[in-house]
């Protein structure tokens, strides 16, 4: 393999909150246009590894590398890097006072310094990938959740990020709805856009993943092809863990 | 004296002339006390430890005195080490200084009630602290504040009368001087009274237009609150 199709390289990643050390040195490597997908229980760090990446939580030790440039300890160069590894959020987190094309329109605007007619003409082109464009003048309180988060998902496509990460996206929504975001995202992982993904949704982790990562206490557990993870005899975590769900749903 | 010709000849032009001086002092003073009480609100807020703790004894000292004090200290305390204002900036000084501290308690409940998700989604996209705030933070909190802040506003247009004290001549001042040169306070505060409340009541109006135009289309949350 190359080391330049490498896009993200995650090193020795700790972080602690309070006495709880959340995170105790996770490290991986991201090649462009890969899948990753990180399955776990609850509370075992997935959402705070994704925001350790982008530094939304600066991490207390370890080193995130962006197209072979420091992300960590990188200073005001992180809002450019922030451009550049777009996030999507459970409870999409649009801006509620804007509709879905000011919601995407916006960092064009003020932060890539597009001029007005640039940015709604791409504002545009991003909400039809997700097909939310006939959306386009409606505010978040107006969308089902499945359709917010589909603008959120243009609002970070508009950046034109080499990585996006997707923190339990659909876990807010509905069977319905879940299906909806997901088609969406299948779309894009086709397309070749690079994706971290944590997520509870099986089904997408084994047809879309390149490669599933299980947590468990801060760690990368296990980690292969989803393949793998689920009929090797070698690994048994992943599926003690989607034995455990699933006899609950029995239940 | 008969009592229409004292009302339309004498009283009112006199109102009327204090009446222009009051719209004098809310015009200068509304402006920068809505200004002052967002930087004060964002700095108590979002800034370190020194500014924020700056906004906060600001607010506690404006807040733990009584206005007249601070118009007094304005006009006849600041000249003993060489500031002189004259009367009406004085007044609009000190207005805007309570204004300000009144407001940015509004507004920074506001900025409270606005959930972590808003900036964090602003944060990744690749926005400084301060574009969040301004982009994302800010425009919604003030639609929230909204109804404090004309609360504020319509306190402003009743303390502007405390400008009679440092002998500007406004609304109120006017009436006393008419009153006591022809002995008529009950007709001379009863129509500053009325004056007052019709100045009020336009205020109320207008509020309520301009909480319309801004609502967010989606969140009908007195329909909502109606119907619960």
């Amino acid at each position: 393999m190359n080391d330049n199709d490498i896009v993200l390289r995650v090193e020795d990643i700790h972080k602690s909150f309070g006495g709880n050390e959340v995170l105790r040195g996770v490290s991986f490597d991201v090649r462009r246009g890969e899948t990753k997908v990180f399955i776990g229980p609850s509370g075992t760090g997935k959402s705070t590894l994704l925001r350790c990446i982008n530094q939304l939580t600066p991490p207390d030790r370890g080193k995130v590398w962006l197209d072979g440039e420091e992300v960590t300890n990188s200073g005001a160069r992180i809002n450019y890097f922030r451009q550049k590894i777009g996030m999507v959020f459970q409870n999409f987190f649009l801006f509620d006072h804007l509709t879905a094309l000011k919601n995407v329109e916006l960092a064009l605007l003020r932060v890539r310094g597009m001029g007005k007619a640039e940015a709604r003409a791409k504002a545009l082109t991003e909400l039809r990938q997700v097909g939310m464009e006939d959306w386009a003048d409606h505010y978040p309180a107006e969308l089902s959740g499945g359709q917010a988060q589909r603008v959120s998902i243009a609002r970070a496509l508009a950046m034109d990020p080499d990585v996006i990460l997707f923190d339990e996206p659909t876990s807010a929504l509905d069977p319905e709805l879940t299906r909806e975001v997901l088609e969406v995202m299948r779309k894009l992982a086709r397309e070749g856009m690079t994706m971290l993904v944590v997520t509870h949704e099986m089904g997408f982790a084994c047809s879309v993943a390149n490669e599933v990562l299980f947590m468990e206490n801060g760690v990368v557990a296990e980690q292969g092809s989803p393949d793998l993870l689920l009929h090797d005899p070698r690994f048994t975590r992943m599926k003690d863990f989607i034995g455990r769900i699933d006899s609950r749903m029995e239940d | 004296m008969d009592q229409s010709v004292f009302i339309f000849d004498i009283l009112l032009p006199a109102l009327m002339q204090g009446l222009v001086v009051t719209l004098q002092l809310i015009a200068c003073s509304a402006p920068f006390g809505l200004a002052l009480g967002i930087a004060v609100a964002v700095g108590r807020q979002y800034g370190g430890r020194v500014t924020s703790w700056l906004c906060k004894t600001f607010v506690f000292l404006i807040k733990g005195t009584p206005l007249l004090l601070l118009l007094f200290i304005l006009y006849f305390g600041l000249p003993a080490i060489g500031i002189t204002f004259s009367a009406f900036v004085a007044s609009v000084v000190g207005f805007i200084l309570c204004n300000g501290a009144y407001n940015a308690e509004y507004i920074r409940g506001a900025l409270i009630s606005i959930k972590d998700g808003q900036m964090v989604a602003a944060r990744s996209l690749g926005m400084t602290r301060w574009q969040a705030i301004k982009n994302v933070i800010l425009p919604q909190a003030l639609r929230r504040a909204i109804p404090g802040l004309s609360n504020e506003f319509i306190y402003l247009i009743k303390y502007s009368s405390l400008a009679y004290m440092l002998t500007v001549i406004e609304l109120s001042g006017a009436g006393k001087l008419v009153a006591t040169k022809y002995f008529t306070y009950t007709e001379s505060f009863a129509v500053v009274g009325v004056i007052y409340l019709v100045l009020v009541t336009i205020t109320t109006a207008a509020v309520s237009i301009l909480e319309r135009r801004v609502a967010v289309p989606g969140t009908a949350r007195a329909a909502t609150a109606a119907q619960l």
